[in-house]
């Protein structure tokens, strides 16, 4: 996935097209992310002024969502479900294989709704039911 | 000539084990050998452990073919399947199939048969009948239709229906607001998710009706990012709605404007409770809100709201089409109709069963799960994610309705049954409930926002041998105080996997460290 490099006026172009939106702050952040991969830290004030709210309000929004990110992405997202569905499939075992496989690049997950084939794996956008380290191997291929 | 029609899933638990590959094998396998075929991408039938599951059209029939990996596709063609001839895989008419057949499938009576964005499938299989219907009565009426059908929210907390939406319906303002909590954030449940890939116009026309039943002109389903799939189906669906005037200005040609949005949550499951998912919509933290006041009466930005879950929405059209009555002949005492309960975890035959309410537990552990995948013996069944109970083989006997659950010392949930096998350590489980609240507290309450790591510390030291006695009575002290000081149920119910786990697996609670040595 490639993402257009920040700018203020990119991010404000972004930001526009949600400007008639009633709460507008997560969607916007949502937006921003979509566009730039991540929300740096200057479009905080961005979001403030353009929508006047307080900067505290987008850091608040910023910081309380999992899936908001305020460095740039890493090269590829595995994200691994650890709730109890998968648990009984022993998803604890595979996190543990993946994570001294891929470090950093894995994140946990409490479900993707594949409760009956688990244990369920995202790899960049992509589900894996009945995962393996191998089938994770091939997707990040 | 006439061409062959395959169903191949487009559901993303289907894609998951492999869908994707096995349709574009056989459509590289047809054009190779210059037969004609239609694929089309049906939603899930809900046998999840068929998935792929390739369906041929032959007649009147669906063969059906599961589950089939890319490697087993040459080999179909050989045994000539396309005329539905027989194969190792082959499990003849799936209408027939047994676990389907002794469903009673109303909620999700589509999905997996129609092509889920064709609203030529949709009518023909009985949809907008009931929102055809619903038009040409008041609101009051539909009101008291759904009242009388005995509907309660699918949601988990098991509300009925017809007295929120006659509260809404009842209270004076200039718009009224519709939300769809989708927000399906329990483990072990995906029947929300499965709906609208599989169905979508189901929810859309449920959200319609309930739209002219209370006055609300704007509507917003709240999805969770976890789940991309259905967001894009649903949105799709939309659009389509708003092409054959389901949505719009002019609802099916009348004077009723409704209008839909898909809203995306951002990874945080408190935003399943409704007055978070409220906050979250309005952009901002998703923390709990206080009740009084109740949503009905100010909700989203702070007018009148109608939440509802998806499954709850979804049940109205066949309310309205078929009436009440027939609705309500279905389940036991309170618990009217049918729920769709999702068999999950360690299962050998895990999926979507639609059933009335009553079926016992062990039903469909034993009869649909057929067990474990593992082949082990069941030790722990939680049902109704994971702020719902533990209960061990022996309630086996145990009816799945609301008021059973409750006595039991469990809850129904959103209807998601998660098996275990007996590698299952139920302290672990104990303290993983408590985990999992301390990530996922919206942190206003402080018994949910603290306690909620005490408990997973007390449990830790049970775990390992540290004063059992003493420490069992603090965690059920403990326990006692998130139930009664917590907002919402996250820290109110996160008690529940807890005290549950402690009363029907005592062992795993005591005597740790003699066990280990």
């Amino acid at each position: 996935m490639t993402h257009a490099t920040w700018s203020k006026s990119a991010g404000l172009a972004v930001l526009e097209l949600l400007r008639d939106e009633p709460g507008p702050v997560l969607i916007s952040l949502q937006a921003l992310q979509a566009e730039f991969g991540y929300i740096p830290a200057e479009a905080v004030a961005v979001v403030a002024n353009f929508f006047n709210v307080s900067r505290a309000d987008v850091h608040g929004v910023l910081t309380y969502y999992e899936d908001l990110r305020s460095t740039p992405p890493l090269s590829n997202e595995i994200q691994i479900c650890v709730a109890e569905a998968c648990q009984a499939v022993g998803s604890r075992n595979l996190e543990r294989t993946v994570k001294s496989e891929y470090g950093e690049q894995v994140r946990d997950i409490f479900c993707f709704g594949n409760c009956a084939l688990g244990p369920a794996v995202m790899v960049n956008g992509t589900l894996i039911g009945r995962a393996t380290l191998a089938k994770i191997a091939t997707a990040i291929k | 000539m006439i061409s062959t029609k395959l169903y191949i899933p487009g559901d993303s638990a289907a894609v998951s084990v492999g869908a994707d590959e096995v349709a574009s094998e056989i459509a590289k396998l047809a054009e190779a050998k210059g037969i004609q075929i239609e694929i089309i991408r049906n939603g899930t039938r809900g046998a999840l452990w068929l998935e792929p599951l390739v369906e041929v059209q032959v007649g009147e029939e669906r063969i059906g073919y599961g589950p089939v990996n890319v490697e087993d596709v040459a080999g179909l063609f050989e045994a000539q399947f396309l005329n539905g001839a027989p194969h190792k895989l082959g499990i003849n008419n799936v209408d027939e199939l047994p676990w389907l057949a002794k469903q009673d499938r109303v909620t999700f009576r589509r999905v997996g048969i129609i092509d889920p964005l064709s609203m030529i499938d949709y009518e023909a299989h009985g949809g907008l009948i009931g929102l055809r219907r619903a038009l040409k009565l008041s609101g009051a009426e539909i009101v008291a239709e759904v009242l009388e059908s005995g509907l309660r929210g699918r949601g988990g907390a098991g509300f009925p229906a017809g007295v929120k939406w006659k509260t809404v319906l009842d209270t004076q303002s200039d718009i009224k607001y519709l939300c769809c909590n989708a927000d399906e954030g329990d483990s072990g449940t995906f029947a929300d998710r499965i709906l609208m890939e599989g169905d979508p116009f189901t929810l859309i026309e449920g959200m319609v009706i309930a739209a002219i039943a209370v006055g609300a002109s704007q509507g917003i389903v709240y999805i969770r990012s976890e789940y991309p799939a259905a967001i894009a189906k649903l949105s799709a669906a939309i659009a389509i709605a708003y092409e054959h005037g389901l949505l719009g200005e002019n609802v099916i040609g009348s004077n009723f404007e409704f209008n839909l949005k898909v809203r995306a949550g951002a990874g945080s499951y408190v935003c399943g409770e409704e007055t978070a998912m409220l906050e979250s919509i309005e952009g901002k933290r998703g923390v709990v809100r206080s009740k009084p006041p109740l949503p009905a009466i100010t909700g989203l930005f702070g007018k009148p709201t109608l939440i509802n879950n998806v499954l709850t929405f979804s049940s109205v059209p066949a309310i309205i089409s078929e009436g009440a009555s027939s609705y309500k002949s279905r389940g036991v005492s309170r618990s009217l109709g049918t729920q769709v309960f999702q068999l999950g975890g360690n299962v050998k035959s895990g999926g979507i069963v639609e059933t009335g309410f009553g079926i016992t537990l062990g039903e469909l552990v034993s009869g649909y799960g057929e067990g474990t995948l593992t082949g082990k013996p069941v030790k722990a069944v939680q049902i109704g994610g994971p702020l719902g109970a533990y209960f061990s083989t022996k309630s086996y006997d145990l009816s799945m309705d609301y008021e059973s659950l409750l006595a039991a010392g469990g809850m129904l949930g959103h209807g998601g049954v998660v098996i275990f096998d007996t590698a299952v350590d139920l302290a672990v489980q104990a303290k993983f409930a408590m985990e999992f609240c301390a990530i996922e507290s919206c942190g206003k309450c402080t018994p949910c926002r603290l306690g909620s790591t005490r408990g997973a510390e007390t449990i830790q030291e049970i775990i390992d041998g540290q004063n059992v006695a003493g420490n069992k009575k603090l965690l059920l002290d403990l326990c006692e105080v998130m139930s009664d000081s917590s907002l919402c149920a996250m820290g109110g119910l996160t008690p529940m996997p807890v005290k549950s786990a402690m009363s029907n697996f005592p062992e795993d609670f005591e005597n740790r460290l003699a066990a280990k040595v």
